[in-house]
């Protein structure tokens, strides 16, 4: 591959980074990359990210995690050894249901968040030893930078950045 | 500013004028005497017929031997009922091995079906190991027995009995629809209270829709207030402990749980309470829609003034609320208590009244009343019936999964005649109230699509209907429920009355809660997660 630049524009507000994200998008420009020291709002959809499926693998996660709980209420207590504990019906799972609800309650609401946290991580490609990806470390305190892959239009976006209000463009050699 | 339409104006008034004519209907056709009732029970048995028959009869007879009990032996209910339920399950299981059809003499049968915790105990002591045939069989053997029994020894005492549940039903009826409408106008009321409390910033373009609701609390209060003087006057039976000599130790109505709790249940003090809390409540719906009106020049100092009336109304109204419910519903069963019974009473109309203002409000920006609204409001108000959803059905799962975990039989009573008489709408509200709900309006894109909400919003109303039927009619009308004319005819009254009086209250004044110091971020106010459909009229 050959060796690729990208532009970073700095920028200090996360108002002028908000119009310049929309001016950049509608002179049809692909953003690589935003980074923020803290999440905008709207962010997302002024870049025109897909919205996130999250809130659906956790309700997926929650079904299973229901299902867990019925199967092993129903194997323990009433399939594999039906004991008369204090005179609570065994005959069927149904008839002794009641006293699993705070079973089925937890254990749905155990996978549904932790699986979706695990997704999440997975998704994100986060782990405790993995190298930080920060192209500036004043992002992570009080600036906002955007990265701009340069397809040979290097002196035009440059032109189009200054006029949005960044205060700091530099051109950065990625391999 | 919102013009009244004609139209609406005429449902509404046709719908009050059916709805009386109903209700009228309704007591007038309400049996009379003993020998009316004893007609109606002898049909309702021809009705059943055949085999099956004898099942559902059983049943009956169960409750109503069981109500009987408790009413007649309420003193030392809980070491008889242990003995009993020892006894009649040893017999029954003896009975039951040796096959017997014929076994059951009169006396032990009626102690068999009395008896509740031995229904429950049977079940355990049956096990997988006696077949359900063999089961079947006795039961049906007993039913028999027992209701040969019953006819013989206390025909008469039942029929009395069963013509009192009837005379009860066109009040219950009524009295039912009047509690529902009451209670949610009563919870909008203290919505629109916490909104000004918790400075929200939602809500404001909000403001006129719950505020032309609450109009109604004059109208349900006075007719409350009309119902409450009539029970005084004991006009109707629908608490058992107003009854003749209950309290009198020298009557044969003599109760000894109601004469121990003789310092809360007593009519003058019932009476008395329930004016102040109609009073209270009336009051600040009175002075806070005054109030909010006056606001509208941008005086910050009447907003401050509002907002310390609305704190001083919701401490009122939480104590109130609870009290409300111990004595218009509670008190149907006065011997059996829950502590979180007023709470749960909270929940039902507190979801069911942010229900009407969704509902309410959806309607008025459709007839382009409500300009400032758009589909984050909506989004709002359905995540509020989504959220009250589940707490309601964690109350009312709180106070079934204790009582039935413990299975106290004082306590037990209360579901049982629920679960046997009322089973399908007792397990048919939870569906109502929770599965649908939850399922509907999980996804974030359903909450501002309108006739989603509606739908989901409908569903809603008539589950919390049905919870509220559950709370006050097994303890009046017990086995002799229905929905009928009377029911139907209570609802649509104050359907009626709700509508005429919600829209004529809500074309008096502009749509917009002017000179509230919110009503901008309001205005401005989007949910960051939605999409807007442009379903409003001048926004995105």
């Amino acid at each position: 591959m050959s060796t690729n630049k990208v532009i970073h524009a700095l920028y200090n507000d996360d108002d002028i980074l908000m119009d310049a994200v929309k001016k950049v998008k509608a002179e049809h420009h692909h953003i690589e990359e935003v980074f923020c020291p803290f999440p905008v709002h709207g962010l997302d959809k002024a870049m025109g990210l897909a919205p996130t499926r999250l809130a659906i693998t956790a309700f997926l996660y929650g079904i299973t995690g229901l299902s867990v709980a019925v199967w092993l209420t129903w194997y323990t207590m009433i399939a594999d050894w039906p004991q008369d504990i204090g005179g609570k019906p065994n005959f069927s799972w149904g008839v002794n249901m009641p006293a699993f609800v705070p079973i089925l309650f937890e254990l749905t609401v155990f996978f549904a968040s932790h699986l979706m946290v695990i997704t999440f991580y997975m998704r994100s490609k986060l782990w405790p030893f993995k190298d930080a990806e920060n192209p500036d470390p004043r992002t992570t305190d009080d600036h906002f930078l955007m990265e701009i892959p340069v397809n040979g239009n290097e002196e035009e976006l440059k032109a189009l950045l200054e006029t949005t209000g960044a205060v700091e463009i530099n051109v950065v050699e990625t391999h | 500013m919102y013009q009244f339409s004609g139209k609406l104006k005429m449902l509404a008034i046709a719908l009050m004028i059916l709805g009386a004519l109903g209700t009228a209907y309704n007591f007038m056709s309400a049996p009379k005497t003993i020998e009316e009732a004893k007609e109606i029970l002898a049909k309702q048995d021809a009705h059943h017929g055949g085999h099956e028959a004898a099942t559902t009869t059983h049943a009956e007879e169960e409750t109503h031997a069981e109500e009987a009990k408790v009413e007649e032996h309420v003193e030392a209910t809980t070491t008889e009922e242990h003995e009993v339920a020892q006894d009649s399950t040893a017999a029954h299981v003896e009975e039951t091995h040796a096959n017997e059809q014929d076994h059951a003499a009169g006396e032990e049968a009626t102690e068999h079906a009395q008896d509740t915790t031995a229904v429950h105990t049977e079940e355990n002591t049956h096990g997988e190991a006696v077949a359900d045939e063999a089961h079947e069989t006795t039961n049906e053997a007993h039913a028999e027995v027992a209701q040969a029994h019953h006819e013989e020894d206390h025909g008469d005492a039942h029929a009395e009995h069963a013509l009192h549940q009837m005379q009860n039903r066109p009040w219950s009826a009524f009295y039912v629809a009047l509690l529902f409408s009451l209670g949610i106008t009563l919870l909008v009321l203290a919505f629109y209270a916490s909104q000004r409390v918790a400075h929200a910033g939602w809500s404001v373009v909000l403001f006129r829709v719950m505020e032309a609701i609450t109009n109604n609390i004059y109208f349900v209060s006075a007719i409350m207030l009309a119902f409450l003087v009539i029970t005084f006057m004991h006009g109707n039976h629908l608490f058992p402990w107003m009854a003749e000599g209950v309290v009198d130790p020298a009557s044969p109505n003599y109760d000894a749980i109601i004469d121990g709790k003789k310092w809360f249940l007593n009519t003058p003090g019932w009476l008395i309470r329930g004016i102040i809390y109609l009073a209270g409540w009336n009051a600040y719906r009175f002075l806070i829609r005054k109030g909010s009106l006056a606001q509208e020049n941008g005086d910050l100092s009447l907003h401050k003034k509002n907002y310390n009336m609305s704190v001083i109304f919701i401490v009122f109204f939480m104590i109130t609320e609870s009290m409300a419910s111990w004595d218009w519903i509670m008190g149907i069963d006065p011997h059996w208590f829950s502590t979180l019974f007023g709470w749960y009473v909270l929940a039902t109309f507190l979801v069911s009244a942010l229900t009407v203002i969704a509902l309410v409000t959806i309607y008025l920006r459709s007839k382009g009343a409500l300009p400032l609204v758009n589909d984050s409001h909506i989004h709002d108000l359905a995540k509020f019936m989504f959220g009250f959803s589940v707490f309601w059905t964690y109350l009312w799962f709180a106070q079934f999964m204790l009582i039935w975990y413990a299975d106290m039989p004082e306590e037990t009573t209360y579901f049982l005649l629920r679960f046997n008489e009322y089973k399908v709408p007792f397990l048919g509200m939870v569906v109502l109230n929770f599965v649908f709900p939850i399922l509907l309006l999980i996804n974030s894109d359903f909450k501002s699509i309108p006739w989603l909400v509606i739908i989901g919003g409908v569903v809603i109303l008539i589950g919390h209907y049905v919870d509220l039927f559950i709370m006050v009619m097994p303890g009046t009308v017990g086995a002799q429920w229905g929905f009928g004319i009377g029911e139907v005819s209570g609802l649509l009254f104050f359907i009626g009355l709700f509508i005429y009086a919600t829209f004529s209250a809500f074309a008096k004044t502009s749509s917009v809660a002017k000179g509230n110091p919110f009503l901008h971020e309001s205005e401005t106010y989007h949910y960051y997660n939605i999409e807007h459909r442009g379903e409003d009229s001048n926004h995105h």
